[in-house]
């Protein structure tokens, strides 16, 4: 019943091309309630979004000894949507030297967050 | 000239052309060959750096190159043959129902392939900018958001620093995000439709999570700036797409992109003469992917435009086994 809601949002799902339309609320005993998903992973992003909003981060960093040529990167798990900006800058700094293969890491516990950074394409020699 | 006979030819190594090896390779075809431009496999998830891939075919959210990374180690394993570097200039069709694939590269010089089989993945482009219609002089500063995707994540050079984009296509959207992750101001997405192109998760984590405005029923109506772009018009367009006079204003921004949709890419298939469907810019093909011309096969996006690259993996699987199946009832090449 609403007056027992504190909190509702409603909010699209990012977790796949379906882009459900979710509607997450804080009820009274404080457990969180998601409706309008199609599968249990919305589920659990609406309560994530609610709460406290998290991005999976994807960028490239510089490859050593070559001219314009950079390598894709990304956070190994999502981190908080507040911390995204300080991660990026935590990358302007790095530079990979080939060769690196798939998940290897080029920078531990990013913008203080316990997330690796680690690269997703890898590079010979 | 150099010679060779195949049982199927693959023209590109995308993730159309990997799928379509493989399973042409699990059906038993032996000679299998990839023909692919770049001097790398992958197409074009190599430059989409951002995740979503591969939720269908792996049950996990991988970037682009990984996804392509998957696919390219699986056809490594099963040592099917590829050139790269090479690019394919014609298909003909002999009479006696055979394939002759031209195609160049530096080493080899001119390659002449004898094949039963053909499988055309060589995927789709963007529209070119001169579609656009946008009139006055065409100052530096205006680019594809593919070509962007390209020199920020594959070379690592930004286009500019202030934004706007026109056309708010999945690339768009993951370029605009792209560029204001890497220090630039994204003015906004402007779209001349009333709804977005795009899915509505990359509105939400593309734009929303940026605060980067999205104007529906919006144009370029100029493009201001001589020798490099200094500003656009904006103008808002009534339902049939006309410009409302009164409602321009201006925005400045040293760099415009143009996210304006993909074409499939078909010269050669026009060339050898396959029948073309006005519709999705592709071959027409029946239930088993072959186009007019028996023997020669199409998927992924040279087919039509596909969404998801989940999918251009499925239907490929799909047109390597029909291939292989015509290979075997043509007779094997051993
Ligand atoms: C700029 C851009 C960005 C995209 N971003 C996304 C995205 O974020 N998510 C998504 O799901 N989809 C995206 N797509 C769609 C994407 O193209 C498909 O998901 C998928 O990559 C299609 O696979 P494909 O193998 O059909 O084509 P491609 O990946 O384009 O591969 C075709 C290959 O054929 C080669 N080739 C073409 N002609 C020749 C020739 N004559 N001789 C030799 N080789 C040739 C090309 O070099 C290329 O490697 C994007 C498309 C473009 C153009
Ligand atoms: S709820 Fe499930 S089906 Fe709906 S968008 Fe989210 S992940 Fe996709």
């Amino acid at each position: 019943m609403t007056e027992n809601k504190t909190k509702t949002v409603e909010m699209t799902c990012i977790c796949c091309p379906v882009g459900c339309a979710l509607k997450a609320e804080i009820l009274a005993d404080g457990r969180v309630q998601v409706t309008g998903n199609k599968c249990p992973r919305g589920a659990a992003y609406g309560e994530k979004e609610l709460i406290s909003p998290t991005r999976i981060v994807t960028s490239t960093v510089r490859v050593a000894g070559r001219k314009d040529a950079v390598v894709g990167v990304k956070t190994a798990s999502d981190i908080p949507k507040e911390k995204i900006m300080e991660c990026m800058k935590a990358l302007r700094n790095i530079t990979v030297t080939p060769p690196v293969a798939i998940g290897d890491v080029v920078l531990k516990n990013v913008a203080d967050t316990g997330v690796d950074i680690v690269v997703t394409r890898g590079i010979r020699e | 000239m150099s010679r060779r006979e195949e049982e199927v030819v693959i023209i590109g190594g995308g993730p159309a052309g990997l799928a379509a090896a493989l399973s042409a390779k699990k059906a038993g075809c032996e000679r299998i060959l990839i023909l692919e431009r770049d001097k790398e496999l992958g197409g074009i998830l190599n430059q989409c750096i951002h995740n979503g891939f591969g939720l269908h075919t792996f049950k996990e959210e991988l970037t682009g190159p990984e996804y392509a990374d998957r696919y390219i180690q699986m056809v490594l394993a099963e040592e099917i043959s590829c050139l790269l570097r090479t690019m394919v200039t014609n298909i003909s069709l002999e009479e006696d129902g055979w394939k002759v694939v031209t195609a160049m590269n530096k080493d080899q010089g001119l390659l002449e392939i004898r094949t039963k089989s053909v499988i055309l993945a060589m995927g789709c482009r963007e529209r070119p900018r001169g579609a656009l219609n946008i009139p006055g002089y065409r100052p530096a500063g205006i680019y594809s958001a593919g070509t962007a995707q390209y020199y920020v994540n594959m070379e690592g050079r930004m286009p500019g620093r202030t934004v706007v984009i026109l056309g708010s296509g999945d690339i768009g959207l993951i370029m605009a995000r792209r560029m204001v992750l890497e220090g630039a101001k994204v003015q906004c997405v402007a779209e001349l439709r009333p709804y977005s192109g795009g899915l509505k998760r990359n509105i939400v984590q593309c734009l929303d999570d940026f605060g980067i405005p999205l104007y529906l029923s919006t144009t370029v109506s100029a493009i201001h700036g001589r020798e490099r772009v200094e500003g656009v018009t904006l103008t808002r367009v009534d339902e049939n797409g006309k410009p409302i006079p009164g409602s321009e204003w201006e925005v400045p921004c040293d760099t415009l992109l143009l996210s304006c949709g993909l074409i499939p890419e078909n010269e050669l298939t026009v060339g050898l003469g396959a029948q073309m469907d006005a519709k999705t810019n592709g071959p027409v093909v029946n239930e088993r992917l072959e186009c007019s011309i028996s023997g020669v096969f199409a998927c992924g996006n040279v087919l039509h435009v596909h969404e998801l690259v989940d999918h251009v993996s499925a239907e490929a699987d799909k047109a390597g086994r029909f291939a292989a199946a015509y290979v075997q009832t043509e007779g094997r090449l051993i």
